[in-house]
């Protein structure tokens, strides 16, 4: 299997980017770690007639931490957030979920942006971004635009990005009070395959150790990253490896997993 | 006359096992096809050539890659090891590669490049890796013959004799 033919650029800058994907727009595809577009490109599911390659950008390869605040930028392999020191202080609940993320060699070139961008309903990354309501940069041609994580994702492989918008980094903001945990759980038939339900939750608690913040997000289950709002039926989806009902059930108890682990940190805090 | 799209062609230089070497490429080829068809590194395997049996890996500047998942276009001024590369230039074998041989830890072969390189950058940066570590760290490769204990069993010798060899500090 190998791709059908395209034109390949490699921008330096941002501004090369953007310009190439005003350009080219519905044509063209961004590469960042390749290893969803690039598995497609192979199977010839997508066969872009432009490749823009980002992997020379390296503005967008950044991380940064300030005041609590983490930086990341989309081309930040994902095997950073295990790695990376600022990551464990900043946002535990993405040093937690990152080993989770494929395989040790499709994390060592993934990167975050990629697989946001990508949107599976399965990944990790857009749920955990969720959780800990991160703010979205995305740039174009026609300027800078910000976007919580929480309206970027639109359901089935779709986000907010326009065909000439990259997404160029994530803000994490930091714990939500000084009293706050994590806590993140998921089924999957083997280490690195996508998860068949997963969930992540993050809880904070006043002086007094009373609940005052909870986020608790299911993914894998239906068509997207799912914030949870209230106890409802959850939208699930079957396929060759769940049925929607095996993934209901297994949704409830991996949700009361995430939610007592975040629970015990934020005690023990 | 225009050019077919995609037949435009790139200039590459890279650094494969040490020595360097150039090709002139075009944007889909491969670099697992650049390895195997232009440079003739065959130790290379292609299994499923969409990022899941992990035969094809590679270290790029060090890290275990894919080549399926990259293009040949994109490791322009990179290092790349493989298989080959993997026991130096004398006659003897890697540590891994020995300890494969005396665990029996391959039967058709097929997969043991991809394994050997995967390990050797894991056990880099994880020189006391328990069993369960090295199964994770394995999950991206399959192995259709041996039922992966003997290549687990191998892996954790080659990490005993690599701490005996340089103690830590």
């Amino acid at each position: 299997m190998r791709p059908a033919p395209f034109e390949y650029f490699a921008p330096r800058t941002v501004e090369e980017a953007l310009d190439l994907l005003a350009r080219h727009g519905d044509e063209a595809k961004l590469l960042a770690g390749g290893q969803s577009l690039v598995p497609m490109m192979n199977m010839r599911l997508v066969r872009p007639a432009v490749v823009v390659d980002l992997n020379r950008v390296a503005a967008l390869g950044a991380m940064r931490e300030d005041g609590g605040r983490l930086h990341l930028g989309a081309l930040v392999r994902q095997h950073a957030l295990e790695r990376d020191g600022r990551v464990a202080a900043a946002a535990p609940l993405l040093a937690e979920a990152a080993p989770l993320i494929g395989h040790l060699q499709t994390r060592a070139r993934g990167t975050i942006g990629g697989s946001l961008a990508h949107a599976d309903p399965a990944a990790e990354l857009p749920a955990c971004m969720i959780a800990l309501d991160a703010v979205f940069h995305l740039r174009s041609a026609r300027g800078p635009r910000a976007c919580s994580a929480r309206d970027f994702f639109r359901g089935l492989l779709s986000t907010a990005l326009e065909p000439d918008e990259l997404l160029a980094g994530v803000e994490v903001p930091g714990a939500p009070a000084a009293r706050a945990g994590h806590g993140f759980a998921e089924v999957a038939r083997r280490h690195g395959d996508f998860a068949l339900v997963g969930a992540c939750a993050v809880l904070a608690l006043d002086a007094a150790g009373v609940c005052r913040h909870a986020r608790l997000v299911i993914f894998g289950a239906g068509d997207g990253p799912h914030l949870v709002r209230a106890a409802a039926a959850i939208d699930a989806r079957a396929d060759l490896h769940a049925t929607a009902e095996y993934r209901r059930r297994v949704a409830a108890g991996i949700a009361a997993r995430a939610l007592q682990r975040a629970a015990a940190r934020a005690e023990a805090a | 006359m225009t050019p077919r799209p995609g037949s435009t062609v790139h200039d590459v230089a890279v650094t494969v096992n040490g020595a360097e070497r150039r090709a002139r490429v075009i944007p889909r080829l491969l670099l697992a096809d650049l390895l195997r068809e232009e440079w003739g590194l065959t130790g290379t395997h292609l299994g499923c050539e969409h990022g899941a049996c992990g035969a094809c890996t590679v270290l790029v500047d060090g890290e275990p890659t894919r080549s399926c998942l990259v293009f040949a276009v994109q490791v322009d001024g990179c290092r790349v090891d493989t298989v080959e590369g993997l026991a130096g230039p004398g006659p003897g074998l890697h540590p891994l590669q020995e300890a494969f041989r005396s665990r029996h830890a391959l039967q058709c072969g097929f997969c043991t490049p991809g394994i050997l390189m995967t390990l050797v950058a894991y056990l880099r940066l994880h020189p006391s890796p328990s069993e369960t570590e090295i199964r994770e760290a394995l999950s991206g490769n399959l192995c259709r013959c041996t039922g992966y204990q003997h290549i687990v069993q191998a892996a954790l010798d080659a990490a005993a004799a690599g701490r005996e060899a340089v103690p830590a500090p």
